[in-house]
């Protein structure tokens, strides 16, 4: 195995189909590139040098990969955290979370944004298909217009769009369903499969909702629908994956809809929903589940969300903490045929009762 | 709309009357017995520790000894009026403490309750109105109103504008807020800020524990901290040990203490992941950790070399401690400043403690107490002589 130097060199296992690989074939030189980032990161950022020196762990030593300590994905709000010099950052990625939280800073060099790219393109059109399709996007143009164009919104957008052409904006700059447009770009790629990619709440709220409201219809039958972005507010509502499809179906017809899952600390590495309706770790990621004292929980038993990545380079995010919980399913024999881990996200972590005695003004 | 609307009366009358009572007056007194003996017979409260803890304060005995020794010194003391209690919204039956308190000045209340609907509310309230449907009680339901609403800052102005004094609980946040609402020139305000809390041990004292000693001690620890998840004013945050063979009473006192943790401790994986996000941030922004030790993820110790000044701006939670090793109490002076509440100790001679307190001339550190005894609240609390501070006295020559 060679050295792990100026970052993971994707281009040893880009070829190598996302999700071919067993657990056998896999963990060797998966635990030889976390060794090497976990090196590394520890060599350049300073605060994942400290962490990692008070919790006694010497990343010279080739620990299990199970026992890389993660980095909590609040510390990406509180820090600036960087594993390469500051010049050679070229763009710095912010998710909001919820609207009155602080936001999260991933500083991203050429190299990771590079391999971002490639690792979502490949993981992306292993279910779409090698072939670039016609690409409707539902959303406003205006979040790329915005200059705001590394909000994980902007940023998941402009990502998304390197898998199709004649990219398209669903809805115009009012959220308001743009009909005039879907339905020339409809007419114009009839009988040719669409690639379709929204945020889940945005695709709900703003395209769903109304197209029921007016009773109107898109004829996209040839669509395949990619969204992610969480259920937080859809939950509320009480709207499942079922429910989603389902109604997406009635009002325009799609029937290939997969949901991903993925962290802004780890953008590009996603986890695809696979027909069987569970969603895969590929050869980029991995993903374990905790128990409250970080021991590893057995299938089918729900815990902490923990992380991990090949791609994060410039900033310490290739093993993280999510503050989401979910259940290992089984590894290597999901019925989709796909190998891998493959598993189910049950939402955040439900914030404690706290006890104490310092808040009344709520 | 009339304010009142949004304002659910619990216990007592809509418009408190204002007719002060000596301290401790003999009917003040057999009220809360009565309360006493109806939560202690009561199946409902049987589940409830704290509401059990409650009705214990309030039992006969205690509120007699109580009153020998309020009445020592001879002052001729009346309530000062009508009080405003805002009870923190996490504590469910620390309402019930300050409206006792304030019954017991010899004052009228009026308590909003945490809007969070703890059964343990519905409990205490539910005794209180028993008694008041007798006529014995008549005079102290006039004098009650136990209520609640959602944070409204007009209710609460109203209730400020109205009031002879408030007790404020709830910390920095909620006291400046309520601070920012006018009350009448000579109402008084107590004000129970955001503290910080440390505790002593001895480790020679500690080796010699036999097994069963040491689990007692252990189990007192624990109610002085895991009990309320360390958020509690009175909880330590920060051990101190003194004397010699610190390394081996710590392995002893802390194997011990995980054992009790294990048994009755619930963290939640929300916990959890603070708790882990909290040492990560302190191993980034402390730079004076010696070392840190954890028993599974229900114990984390960080072991801090040099003691700076600024300690008390990071606190644990869910059973999270900085220790620090001292031959002399007196090295650690320079960090006590009025945030300090209380020294809870074990193995150290109380003199000893009394006189870190005085011959440093510290500003800080208003209760030393042994460990076990951090949650018990009383009417000297906080550093105030609570039931002095809300009854005036009346010189009379």
């Amino acid at each position: 195995m060679k050295q792990v130097t100026a970052g993971f060199d994707i281009s040893s296992i880009i070829d190598i189909p996302p999700f071919s690989l067993s657990k056998q074939e896999k963990d060797g030189f998966y635990a030889d590139v976390l060794y090497e980032l976990t090196k590394h990161h520890y060599s350049n950022c300073v605060q994942y040098q400290k962490i990692l020196d008070v919790l006694g762990f010497d990343p010279i030593i080739k620990h299990n990969k199970e026992d890389i300590p993660p980095v909590p994905v609040r510390l990406f709000k509180d820090y600036d955290l960087l594993s390469v010099e500051k010049s050679q950052i070229i763009k710095t990625m912010t998710s909001s979370g919820t609207t009155g939280q602080s936001i999260s800073k991933i500083f991203l060099d050429r190299i990771t944004s590079t391999n971002q790219t490639k690792v979502l393109i490949k993981i992306v059109s292993s279910f779409t298909g090698a072939k670039r399709l016609p690409m409707l996007i539902i959303d406003t143009k205006a979040v790329i217009k915005d200059r705001n164009l590394f909000s994980a919104r902007g940023a998941g957008i402009l990502g998304f769009s390197m898998l199709g052409y004649d990219v398209t904006y669903a809805l115009d700059e009012d959220m308001q369903p743009d009909f005039d447009t879907v339905e020339a770009f409809c007419k114009k790629h009839k009988d040719k499969n669409i690639l379709i990619f929204g945020f889940t709440f945005m695709i709900w709220e703003y395209f769903y909702k109304k197209l029921a409201e007016t009773g109107k219809n898109f004829p996209l039958e040839n669509g395949i629908l990619i969204h992610g972005g969480g259920w937080k507010k859809l939950s509320e509502e009480a709207v499942d994956n079922k429910t989603f499809k389902s109604s997406l179906e009635g009002v325009c017809g799609i029937k290939r809809v997969y949901n991903y899952y993925g962290m802004v600390e780890q953008t590009g590495s996603i986890f695809m929903e696979c027909e069987a309706g569970y969603l895969h770790s590929s050869i980029f990621s991995d993903v374990r589940v905790l128990r409250t004292d970080f021991s590893a929980c057995g299938i089918h038993e729900t815990g902490l969300v923990q992380l991990s990545s090949l791609l994060p380079f410039s900033y310490p995010g290739h093993v993280i903490l999510s503050e989401d919980t979910g259940e290992i399913i089984g590894e290597d024999n999901c019925s989709c045929g796909r190998l891998g881990k493959y598993f189910k996200i049950h939402g955040r972590v439900i914030d404690a009762e706290i006890r104490g005695c310092s808040d009344t003004y709520e | 709309m009339n304010k009142n609307d949004n304002v659910t009366y619990l216990a007592g009358v809509k418009n408190v009357s204002t007719c002060p009572f000596v301290p401790y007056d003999d009917l003040l007194c057999e009220f809360l017995n009565d309360l006493s003996s109806d939560l202690r017979s009561s199946e409902e409260s049987s589940a409830y520790p704290d509401v059990m803890a409650f009705a214990f304060w309030c039992r006969k005995a205690n509120i007699a000894k109580l009153k020998t020794d309020f009445k020592k010194n001879g002052e001729v003391r009346l309530g000062l009026g009508v009080l405003f209690h805002i009870a923190p919204s996490n504590v469910p039956v620390n309402f019930a403490f300050s409206f006792v308190f304030g019954l017991l000045s010899g004052n009228a209340n009026i308590v909003r309750v945490p809007s969070k609907p703890f059964p343990q509310i519905g409990i205490i309230c539910a005794a209180i109105d028993r008694l008041f449907a007798t006529d014995k009680y008549r005079e102290i339901k006039a004098m009650t109103a136990l209520i609640r609403y959602e944070q409204n800052d007009e209710i609460t102005s109203m209730f400020s504008a109205n009031c002879n004094a408030r007790l404020i609980w709830g910390g920095d946040l909620t006291i400046r807020n309520i601070r920012k609402l006018a009350v009448q020139e000579r109402c008084v305000d107590i004000a129970f800020s955001d503290r910080y809390s440390l505790c002593v041990i001895d480790a020679p004292s500690l080796i010699e524990l036999n097994d069963t000693e040491l689990t007692k001690l252990s189990e007192k620890f624990y109610n002085d901290t895991y009990l309320m998840d360390q958020n509690a004013c009175s909880s330590p945050h920060l051990i101190v040990w003194q004397g010699a063979e610190k390394e081996v009473a710590k392995e002893r006192f802390w194997t011990e203490v995980y054992h009790t943790v294990g048994e009755k401790y619930q963290l939640a994986a929300v916990s959890a992941v603070d708790k882990y996000t909290l040492l990560c941030k302190n191993a980034i922004e402390l730079n004076n950790i010696k070392s840190f030790k954890q028993h599974s993820n229900y114990v984390y110790r960080v072991a801090v070399d040099k003691m700076i000044d600024n300690i008390d701006e990071f606190r644990g939670k869910f059973g999270y401690f900085f220790e620090y090793d001292t031959n002399d109490i007196n090295s650690i002076a320079h960090i006590i400043n009025n945030k300090y509440q209380t020294l809870t100790y074990f193995g150290v001679n109380k003199s000893e403690l009394i006189n870190f307190v005085f011959e440093n001339s510290l500003l800080g550190i208003d209760r030393i107490v042994p460990i076990g005894q951090a949650m018990e609240m009383d009417v000297i609390w906080d550093g105030y002589d609570i039931v002095r501070s809300l009854s005036r006295i009346i010189e009379v020559k």
